[in-house]
């Protein structure tokens, strides 16, 4: 084991001190991906802060202005509240369709967006991966890429984020509180917190070093009655996502007033379907207008070698998810 | 079998201790002041290790030594386990500078513990003079050579395929598999002396005292291999690990005891795994469906080093009635660990191949594809001529198809629906060959009532503890919980390696022959006894009911064999059998167990998702010894096909001979959720040939037709062919 401090400091704020004073400090709550990470000599912390209990665990309404959900409230909890069972169904949907009970009792939601991709070439030491030592080069890319992106990739990374709670909350236009290193407080909009690799594939996200996650605000919105969150993986349970879609309508008398489609296992971010989305906005809510805006949605799909099929995969997927969210 | 049956049936002996974590398992064991190995292991496939600088591990609090090609001391003998012919050199860890397959072990690091020990290890710095590797079963098939002696050519199926008129040409591939058991490889291992003691996680226990003594040189009396425990092995336990001789070098190295478990990210790489296949398959028959050539031509991977081969071929030659039949068996080299057996190794592939291509044929002819399989109905063993010793197979048919409603099944593809799921059916049929290996057991009747039974056999997980001690206390006439069965102890009396589905058969009747020479010893001296009731009396006149032995139709004649004991003088009374199977009798036989298998399928055919929703496994093993025990046999064939049909697959980048999927995470074995209704029929058998006992093996078989069956069931909800395993999502709708 690499030596490591462990520190538990009172509250956010000491802890956020801790973190932005050293650089290889990391914070931990759950660990369901950090210690996975440390064992197989991924990432190295020398110092890890432990924020587990900081009280930013509350689900709480923010009345008529939608739901905040905290950073450090569990991942089974969050799925299972009655606020967002009611309002945000596909949230609640999209959580319980990662990873396993036990893990999800152990997560909370600060680290489901903090979590790294679990592309095999990022997790073996043993062989060269941009995103674990910069430089070293990209496995994936000419490698094996069944898993990888096929929008917004770079030469030097194809990883595509694996969470199914981001591609939801990416749908729901959700807002990332965050406490800043200086003391305050910034907010960043879902779609910008995670970033596409670009040359810079060791950063995930826009998250400075020492900022912490405080909450993940969610707007109000009416997609509760026509939302569904689809999930296309090799086995029934515990499987990352092949694709997944996460697709919330507002319907009018037959009319689509809004539309929002993201998608998980396509690119290093949840994607954001946005032209489809237009698309889709003042259309029936009919099979016929999904299949075109899921074609929509995949203009400009650029598959690797081995993952072609996400593309027609991700199309059908998007009809599917659809279609179950207008119950046509 | 239904679930009400079943509880009337004995549960495992061992399952209490399991569950309350009582069982101990091999790294769980300890010896003081131990010390703990961990492995590095290249990251080429292929090449020299230039250098190993150990400067930095070594500097570490608590390593107390590392070992690499460089300072390891030279086996007194190295000779492996295994004879896969003369080309082969077997691989041993740290005595070469050559790299033979990525996660080769290259070095251990001993440390005062576990932690220091992998830390120190992660700072090893190993340089390599790299070569290019081969590990694509693809870029080397056609430099396959034949593996075994070349079997005889039955008829003239070339011509007979020529002119055949309705034929399938078809090729079939799979992609290596891992077993993936729970418990990972692990050894222990502490001298005293010259007397050494090892824990190692095996399938046998005497193959592995008696590998340790030929390559350590030192006698196999002084060695004791203990495995009281096995997590699964499934095959991956029938060779010696690394592991095994790294634990015992560094515990003589150090002059400490050592532990060396490896991680799941290692296992990959401990053991071999089953080989990449590619099977093309030729299929004639006449329009009636009468099958007048197979022509199964197979290669399968093997390592650079050993030229290890699995029989891909040998079901096509005794599965069904075919005048015509030529197999071809070929390996290729690659540069990866050598295979190794898996869960019904080599047939299962070749069942995929041929049950998949039978069902091809059903189509071309428009008949149905069980009655495709009843017109070419084995009577004998086509391969030799001779006659089963028993083979219910076409009860498993009939009694199988009834419970699965086999006759609604609409014949044409894409005909049956469940709302947006396609529904599918499918059958394929299984066999195994009903193996039987000397095997040796102790029994020992004692005073206070109870059985000791001795074996030197292991329980990998089919229930081996329970089995045994059934056949024991049936004999003894004693309730199951008088009995007390021992094993995974070397210096128990010798048995054979638990592989193959022949412990139950091989153990169990040396167990229930031994347990009679016992009951014979006790009562010839209670019958020479003054006034006892049982002089005179011939042996096959008593009867052991309930702890007690009787003369037959006289319950007042009554006895425990506690007072028969007490009135002797004797403590207990003991007898060692070794069974010498009488394969003079069996040989004019052919013996195997059969098994059909039906498949319903739910195909969500817009995103390509395979749902095994009904199994109806219908086997025919002999005597089933072990209800309980045969049903989850049974169904964790099952389990096993899904995995294999549906998502098992070992990733390899053949740009640098890795494998990338060496966790849980990306290798997906199936989760409860992938899994439907299963149930199991057992017709009886009534077979004396095959062993006194009348038992078959169940291990392998209840795997062997599940994986054709549930192709041929895709096929029928989608009307897509799936020829290549396993059939993933992107395989329907991508």
């Amino acid at each position: 084991m690499r030596p490591f401090a462990f520190k538990r400091p009172a509250g956010a704020e000491a802890a956020v001190k801790l973190v932005a004073a050293n650089k290889d400090a990391r914070f931990i709550a759950g660990g369901t991906n950090l210690i996975d990470l440390m064992k197989e000599g991924i990432d190295r912390p020398n110092e890890l802060v432990d924020i587990s209990r900081v009280s930013l665990n509350l689900i709480r309404s923010l009345g008529g202005n939608g739901v905040s959900i905290g950073a450090l409230a569990k991942n089974t909890e969050t799925a299972n509240h009655p606020l967002i069972r009611k309002d945000y169904p596909m949230l609640s949907q999209a959580i319980l369709s990662g990873a396993s009970p036990q893990i999800r009792n152990m997560a909370t939601n600060g680290g489901n967006l903090m979590q790294r991709t679990r592309c095999a070439y990022f997790y073996d030491l043993g062989t060269p991966c941009n995103k674990r030592q910069p430089g070293s080069g990209c496995g994936a890319k000419d490698g094996l890429n069944r898993y990888s992106a096929i929008f917004g990739w770079s030469d030097s990374c194809v990883a595509v984020h694996p969470s199914d709670m981001c591609v939801a909350l990416a749908a729901l236009d959700a807002t990332v509180r965050i406490r800043t290193v200086a003391g305050g407080e910034r907010k960043i909009i879902f779609t910008a917190f995670h970033r596409l690799p670009g040359d810079l594939p060791e950063l995930d996200n826009n998250l400075s070093h020492g900022e912490m996650i405080v909450s993940i605000d969610i707007p109000k919105n009416n997609f509760a009655a026509n939302s569904y969150y689809l999930k296309i993986r090799d086995r029934s349970s515990y499987a990352f996502a092949l694709v997944s879609v996460a697709a919330g309508l507002e319907i009018d008398k037959g009319v689509i007033k809004q539309a929002r489609i993201a998608l998980g296992g396509v690119a290093h971010k949840p994607w954001r379907a946005d032209e489809a989305e237009r698309f889709l906005e003042g259309k029936r809510a009919e099979a016929a207008t999904f299949q075109q805006a899921a074609e929509l949605a995949l203009r400009g799909a650029k598959p690797l070698s081995e993952n072609g099929y996400k593309v027609k995969l991700t199309q059908r997927a998007i009809a599917r998810a659809l279609r179950r969210a207008a119950n046509v | 079998m239904m679930q009400d049956d079943l509880k009337r049936q004995p549960s495992r002996v061992d399952g209490r201790a399991k569950v309350t974590g009582k069982a101990t398992y091999i790294a769980e064991f300890r010896f003081p002041d131990l010390a703990y190995g961990y492995l590095v292991q290249s990251t080429i496939a292929r090449g020299t290790i230039r250098d190993i600088d150990t400067a930095e591990a070594e500097k570490q609090p608590g390593v107390v030594k590392i070992l690499t090609h460089k300072n390891a001391p030279r086996l007194a003998n190295p000779q492996a386990d295994e004879d896969f012919g003369e080309k082969s050199r077997p691989f041993f860890a740290l005595m070469t500078d050559r790299v033979l397959f990525s996660g080769q072990p290259v070095a251990v690091v001993i440390a005062d513990t576990f932690e220091q020990a992998r830390y120190a290890a992660s700072l090893m710095k190993v340089s390599y003079a790299e070569e290019k590797p081969s590990t694509d079963i693809r870029d080397v098939m056609d430099k396959g050579f034949a593996a075994g002696r070349p079997r005889p050519v039955r008829g003239t199926p070339d011509e007979a395929f020529a002119a055949a008129e309705v034929k399938v040409e078809a090729e079939y591939t799979i992609p290596i598999e891992h077993h993936n058991a729970m418990e990972p490889h692990a050894t222990v291992a502490n001298w005293d002396g010259d007397r050494l003691t090892v824990y190692d996680k095996t399938q046998g226990v005497t193959g592995v005292r008696n590998y340790l003594a030929t390559n350590f040189g030192i006698d196999r009396e002084k060695i004791t291999v203990l495995s009281p425990f096995v997590g699964g092995a499934f095959g991956a336990s029938l060779r010696p690990t690394p592991n095994t001789l790294l634990a015992v070098m560094a515990a003589r190295e150090t002059k400490r005891p050592v532990k060396i478990v490896y991680s799941r990210r290692q296992l990959a790489t401990a053991h071999g795994y089953r080989p990449a296949s590619i099977q093309k398959i030729k299929i004639g028959a006449d329009k009636a469906g009468k099958l007048n050539s197979i022509i199964h031509e197979a290669v399968h991977n093997t390592s650079s080093h050993e030229d290890f081969a699995e029989d891909l071929v040998g079901i096509s030659r005794t599965l069904y009635a075919c005048p015509n039949v030529r197999t071809d068996a070929k390996i290729t080299r690659t540069d990866l660990q050598t295979p190794l057996w898996m869960r019904a190794p080599g047939t299962v592939s070749g069942a995929f191949a041929l049950e998949s291509a039978l069902d091809e044929l059903a189509y071309k002819l428009k008949i149905d594809p069980l009655e495709l399989r009843l017109i070419n109905y084995a009577e004998t063993d086509p391969d030799t001529g001779r006659p089963f010793s028993s083979k219910e197979l076409r009860e498993c048919y009939r009694q199988g198809a009834e419970r699965f409603g086999w006759k609604n099944r609409k014949p044409e593809p894409r005909s049956m629906r469940d709302g947006r799921f396609m529904v599918g059916w499918g059958l394929a049929t299984g066999t195994w060959g009903a193996f039987l290996a000397p095997s040796s057991a102790r029994v020992t009747l004692k005073a206070d009532g109870t059985a000791l039974v001795e074996s030197g056999t292991t329980d990998i997980g089919p229930g081996t503890y329970t089995t045994i001690s059934l056949i024991a206390a049936r004999q003894l006439g004693l309730p199951l919980e008088k009995v007390t069965f021992k094993l995974g102890d070397s210096n128990l009396p010798s048995a054979p390696s638990q592989g193959g589905s022949i412990t139950t058969a091989s153990v169990g009747t040396a167990v229930q022959e031994c347990a009679q020479i016992v009951q014979k010893d006790l009562m010839a001296t209670e019958s020479k006894r003054e006034a006892s009731p049982f002089s005179g009396v011939p042996f096959e006149n008593i009867e052991f009911v309930d702890g007690s032995a009787r003369i037959k139709g006289r319950p007042e004649t009554s006895m425990t064999i506690g007072e028969i004991l007490s009135r002797n003088g004797l403590p207990e009374v003991s007898a060692t059998h070794t069974t010498r199977p009488d394969f003079g009798e069996r040989a004019k036989y052919a013996t195997a167990s059969h098994g059909a298998q039906f498949v319903e399928v739910k195909v969500d055919e817009e995103i390509g998702i395979v749902r095994v929703t009904r199994v109806v496994q219908a086997t025919a093993a002999g005597r089933i010894i072990n209800p309980k025990g045969a049903h989850s046999q049974e169904m964790g064939g099952v389990v096993w096909g899904i995995g294999m049909a549906l998502m098992e697959h070992t990733e390899i980048d053949h740009r640098i001979g890795r494998i990338m999927n060496p966790n849980l995470a990306g290798y997906h074995v199936p989760v409860n959720a992938d899994i439907g209704a299963i149930e199991t029929i057992f017709v009886p058998e009534e077979d004396t040939i095959v062993n006194p006992l009348g038992a078959k093996g169940l291990g392998e078989l209840g795997l062997v037709g599940i994986p054709a069956g549930i192709a041929n069931a895709v096929y029928h909800a989608t009307g897509i062919r799936v020829r290549d395993l396993p059939i993933t999502p992107d395989k329907l709708a991508g």
